[in-house]
This record gives structure tokens, sequence and C-alpha cells, in this order.
């Protein structure tokens, strides 16, 4: 018995060894879009003075909660800019949202498919619950071979390890839509894509959203994790306390990172429910513009 | 003849299980539905009917019967197992998805039990839906859907959402939507069951105020019998899949099909359903007007009766006379019955239902008498025969002697006075 064993770990090796050899250019390829990508949106945020972004991250939390929403995103952030973690975070925040922009990008139609057609959700299923249960380190090891050090394959590993509550909560989402209203579609004589356009997706919505705001916070989490690869932002940081046992770079990295969390829950949270006082405003607009075309 | 049939079922089918084909086989094959269970579910059991245009055809039976399944083959929701079914003259089993949309734009059109509205679109653009899928331009259907609010009587609801409203105009926005699409055929999924009893009397009167003025072919889904006989020309029930009987709601009610039936309507509310017509006899004691006293009472006197009816010389419906009157009459030597005739008898045209029969009834010792829009006697309704059909008894009214109010004068009485007045009299 001693002498048994699979040899599961050397085939996957072997697997990724011949992926890098046969497909490298494509790997390539995939670093220069993402890397470039990334650039851009942390370009876009640190490239301003701090002040710009917090009056935009205010802004936008008057439109979505309201004013104490704001007040408490103005709090966190100068908190974030006095602990002298500003342009972490700043990096952080671009890898989250390109990690997320991608995760939801790649999730949504992979949803929509499993929601369609039970072959699709049986396939997809196992592979989701692989992906998710499967320890985030281990994502890093062939990213890091595949991509090589740096932004890139700390964003791949993301996507790998966020995308599931997306892909999840966008099937349920449109399979617990109404199926009534669904057939008064097909019976009007609307089209699938019209009837997933019109009627499913609008009324999954709030569930596409929760799962859209799983996928980032989950894309924050394993942000951290990905700064052992040499990701950089708050991840960085957060490596280097634990190397030097720094309590105080540790915690500081760290409450940036919660502050950044909250931020974006509360963020998407606010526009699940599409009850948000900039929307209140356009309805109740628009609601007038109808009536008086009515009149 | 087939320009007036708007939809028709030919041997329709519809298992559910893993293996349809089978089952739909072994039932053809004469084969029950407890014997094919292990196969598989049979929803529909050969299901044949036509539905003519402009009718309101209603398929009734409780849960489980198979009725939902039922209409949703009518407009391919559910794809018939076997058999086939046409909707203005096309057939729309196993034909393309294009094809079929095609048909619901244009043909068919559906309103559903817990209404279906999109509730992120306000009532307007509910009922503009099978406008906007079919095409047509925003300011047209809108314009379109605004007449046709008015008619379902949502007035000044256009832009509310649908959650604003009460179940009942949730239900007029749904009928609104169907009607808009201007379809021939509506199909009607248990429309008004989840309504509360009155609204649903409202929406039930409403419709067929709608049905008459629109003259759209109207198939209707309840599990509700007293709905069924109210709404339907014709009903088809149904039982664990099949259809066991096809007629208009009297004949369901007088010569139910078999003993499920039978014991199915016997809670409806026969008072609402059957009508005059149904339960009228024929007339036995009448006498033409010209005909004089002597004839009337002989008439009488044969038949045992204190009255009898009256004609005119054109057969139009004149009055009652009594024993008594003629009896006076005869002895009095006049010769017109003109002078005694009773035109205080209560007359009632066929189609009113027995409900307002019963209040005439007891005012009355005389039976009612039914005539037609020219006032032509077709028939009596002796209140011993309303109470009977009210309470069921006999539906088998062939050798049932009519029992009318008895002679009040004894026979011996008036053949003494034929006899007295045989020779005084112009007539024998």
């Amino acid at each position: 018995m001693n002498d048994f064993r699979l040899p599961l770990g050397t085939l996957v090796e072997g697997f990724i060894d011949w992926i890098t050899d046969t497909f490298g250019f494509l790997f390539d390829f995939i670093r220069a879009v993402f890397d470039g990508a990334y650039e851009l949106v942390d370009f876009l945020l640190v490239a301003p003075p701090f002040w710009v972004i917090i009056v935009l991250s205010a802004g936008l939390a008057l439109a979505t909660r309201g004013w104490k929403f704001m007040v408490g995103t103005v709090l966190g952030l100068i908190v974030v800019v006095g602990v002298d973690q500003w342009e972490n975070a700043m990096d952080t925040l671009a890898l989250v949202l390109v990690a997320s922009v991608l995760a939801i990008a790649l999730s949504l139609p992979l949803g929509i498919l499993a929601a369609k057609s039970a072959v699709a959700s049986n396939i997809i299923r196992p592979i989701l619950d692989f992906m998710q249960t499967m320890p985030a380190f281990v994502y890093l090891i062939p990213a890091l071979i595949l991509f090589r050090v740096g932004v890139v394959p700390g964003i791949v590993a993301t996507i790998i390890f966020a995308m599931a509550p997306g892909v999840r909560l966008t099937e349920l989402g449109i399979r617990g839509v109404d199926r009534e209203v669904v057939e008064a579609g097909q019976a009007f004589g609307a089209s699938p894509w019209r009837i997933l356009r019109q009627i499913q997706l609008p009324l999954a919505m709030p569930t596409i959203m929760a799962g859209i705001n799983q996928v980032i916070m989950l894309s924050l989490s394993m942000v951290v994790i990905a700064g052992m690869v040499g990701a950089g932002g708050l991840g960085a940081d957060v490596v280097a306390s634990l190397n030097r046992i720094d309590v105080a770079l540790g915690f500081e990295a760290g409450l940036a990172v919660v502050i950044l969390a909250i931020f974006l829950d509360r963020l998407t949270a606010a526009l699940g429910t599409g009850d948000t006082p900039l929307g209140r405003i356009m309805s109740a607009r628009k609601r007038r513009a109808q009536q008086a075309l009515a009149a | 003849m087939t320009e007036t049939i708007a939809v028709k079922a030919d041997r329709l089918y519809k298992a559910f299980g893993r293996r349809p084909h089978e089952l739909v086989k072994k039932l053809t094959a004469g084969a029950s539905r407890d014997e094919v269970s292990s196969l598989g579910t049979a929803a529909v059991i050969d299901a044949s009917f036509e539905v003519h245009r402009g009718e309101i055809f209603v398929v009734m039976g409780l849960s489980g019967s198979g009725k939902s399944t039922l209409i949703r083959m009518l407009n391919g929701l559910l794809d018939a197992t076997s058999g086939s079914v046409t909707v203005a003259g096309q057939a729309i089993t196993g034909i393309s998805a294009a094809a079929l949309r095609e048909v619901r734009r244009t043909n068919i059109s559906m309103v559903f039990q817990h209404f279906a509205l999109l509730p992120h679109r306000t009532v307007i653009d509910n009922v503009a839906y099978g406008l906007e899928v079919q095409g047509m331009g925003r300011e047209e259907r809108l314009a379109k859907a605004r007449t046709i609010i008015r008619l379902v009587g949502l007035d000044g609801w256009a832009d509310s959402l649908p959650s604003e409203l009460s179940g009942g105009m949730q239900q007029r926005v749904g009928l609104g939507r169907a009607l808009a699409a201007d379809t021939d055929v509506l199909l009607m999924d248990e429309a008004f069951s989840a309504l509360d009893p009155l609204i649903r009397r409202e929406m039930q009167e409403q419709l067929i105020e709608l049905q008459a003025e629109l003259g759209k072919t109207i198939i209707f889904i309840t599990h509700d019998l007293n709905e069924a006989m109210f709404l339907g020309d014709r009903i088809a029930v149904m039982r664990d899949g099949r259809i066991v009987q096809i007629g208009t709601p009297e004949e369901i009610l007088t010569d139910p099909a078999n003993d499920y039936v039978a014991q199915f309507v016997q809670d409806v509310d026969r008072a609402r359903v059957l009508t005059a017509a149904s339960v009228m006899e024929p007339v036995r004691s009448v006498v033409t007007i010209t005909g004089g006293p002597r004839a009337a009472l002989r008439t009488m006197r044969d038949l045992q009766t204190s009255a009898t009816f009256v004609l005119n010389r054109d057969r139009t419906f004149a009055g009652v006379v009594r024993d008594r009157d003629v009896l006076g009459q005869v002895k009095a030597g006049e010769t017109d019955l003109r002078a005694i005739v009773r035109t205080d008898a209560i007359s009632v045209n066929p189609d009113t239902p027995l409900v307002d029969l019963v209040e005439p009834s007891v005012g009355s010792d005389l039976a009612i008498a039914v005539v037609d829009e020219k006032n032509r006697l077709l028939g009596v309704i002796p209140r011993v025969t309303l109470l009977a059909a009210l309470g069921n008894v006999s539906t088998n009214t062939g050798d049932v002697p009519v029992i009318e109010p008895a002679a009040t004068i004894s026979i011996s009485v008036i053949t003494e006075t034929l006899r007295d007045t045989a020779l005084e009299g112009a007539d024998l």
C-alpha cells in the first residue's frame, strides 16, 4: 500500500507545462491586455489629488444611499489618507475594479446559459464548486507560471476565485422569475432574447446585483492574497507586515482594506435594491413627463 | 364551414415523464391512465373539440384534471405529445418556433390566473406589451393602449405600477393587454379565480359585455362550475385528463353524460342557469278565443282544471279564463269569451332564468305562460314543475302528468250545465 500513490499533482504540473509551451503567445496577449487595463484604471485613480477622488466618491455615495453614507465615505477615506495608505488603496481599488468587471463579464453569460439549459447547469455547477472551494493560494501557482510575477496573475486568480457567486446568483435569479410572467412574454409572441432582456433580467436584477456584490467582496479579499505574487497595493503591505511581524503597518493596511470593503459593499448593495435617491428622482421625473404627454 | 371555426383540437394528448410517446401509444391502444402511471403522467388524453368564432368556450374541471395543460397546448406554450391544434385554419403543432411566435402575435393571446404583469412597467406599458412585441411604434401603441385602458375601466391609472393596483384592477390590466393585442382568440386561464367573489362577478359580467361588443372567441378555463355556467356558450367538462362531456350549460345540467358530471353539477345554482324554455311543459288546457265558453268549459272538464289559456285567432296569447266565469257565461247564454278573459296572467319569455320565476309563481295559482317575442304561447310552467326543476327531482318530464290547479267546480255540475244549455247555445 505504501507504494500506491495517485500522480494527480504531477499530471496537473505536466498539463500546465504543456499549456505554457503551446499557448504561450495567448497568455502573453492576455497579460498585455489585463496589464493595460489595470494601468489605465490605476492611473485614473492615482493621478488626481486624493481629494478629487474623495469628492467623487462622496457624490456617488450621496446619489446611491444619501447623506449618511456620504459622511461615512468621506470620513473613511480621510482615515485612509491619514494612515498614509492612499496610493496603496487606489492600487488595490484598481485591481478590484478590473478583476470584478472581468469576473462579472464572464459570470453573467455563464449564469444565463446555466439558467436556460439544464445540461449547461449540470456541467457548470461542479466546476464552480471546484473553483470556490480550492484554497485561493493554489490558483496563484499556475497563474504565476502562466503570467509571471506582477499584477496579472493576481487579477486572473481573483477572477477565478470571485466569479462563482456571480454565475450562481445569476442562474438562481433567472430561474426564480415567476413562470407565469415568462409565459406571458411567450404567449404574446416575444422572442427568447426579448424575454431575457425585458422580463427575466429586470426581474432577476436584485438577485444578480447580490451576486455582483459578492463578486466584488470576494475580489477584494483575494486581491490582498494576490499581494503575495507582487500584485502591489494594500496586499503587498499586509504581506510585508506579516513577514516583519509589523503590527502597526498590518493594522493600518488592514483597516484600509476594511474601509474599501464597506464602501464597495454598501454601494453595490444600494444599486441592487434599485431604490436609490437618484433613482427616485429620475422615476418621479419620468412619470411627470409621461403624465404631461398623456394630458 | 371552416372559417367559422376559430380553434380546433384534434385527438390531443400530452404526457409528462421520461417516455411520453410510449405512454401515449399505450393510451391509444386502450390502456387506462393508472395503468401507464409508471411511465409518467398523462395530463391530457384524447381531447378533441372545435371552438366557433365569437363563442365563449369554457373548459371546466377540478385541479389536476389537465385543463391548464390543455389551454397551454392551444397556443403552443406546451408541445402536444400527439394530435393537432389548428388556430384560424393554421396548424400550430409541429411548426417552427418563429412561425409559432407569429401565430401568438396575430391570432391568439392569453390572460393569466395570477395576472403575470410585468411589475417594473406601468399599466399603459403593460397593456401595450403585445403591440410592442408586434413591432408597433411607441406613439401608436400608447394611443391604442389608452383606448383599451378606457374600455376596461382603468381610466386615470395608466401611469401606475401594477403593485399599486388591487387584484381586480390588475386583472383588468391583464385583460387589457390581451385585448390590445387585437387577436381573434383569447385564452383565459383561471383568469378570475384569484379574485374575491364580488369582484369576480363584476369581471364576469364585464367580460360578457366586452365579448358582445368585440366579438372575440374566448376559451375560458375554470374550476368553478357556477362561473362556467354563467360565462359559457358551451362547456367542456374534464376529468383525469379526458373531456367527459361537451355541451351547453343547460345540456350539462339537465342531461349529464355520467355520474361524475351529475355529481359535479348538483351543487350548481340551477335557478340561474336553467331558463323557462328548458323546464316548460306543453300546453294542454288551451282554447281559441273564438271557440266560445262552451268549448272552454268542456276542455276544463276533460282536463279537470280550473282555468284554461286562451289564444287569439293569430295564435298569440290572450290570457286566461276561470271555470266560474265560464260557467256563469254559459248559464247566462253569452258567447263571447273576450268579456271574461283575464289579461293579468303572467307571461315570460323563454330566456328568463328560473330565479326570476319564483316570485310570480308564488303570487299566482295559475301556471306561468312562456311566450316568444311574437307573443305566441310556447309552453307553461306550473308551480310544481318549477319546484321540481329547482330541486332537481326528475329531469325526465315526458310522462309526468301536468298538475294544474284542481277544478273548483265538480264535473257533474259542468256536465249538467252543458247539457241544459245545449239546445239554446250556438255551439255543441
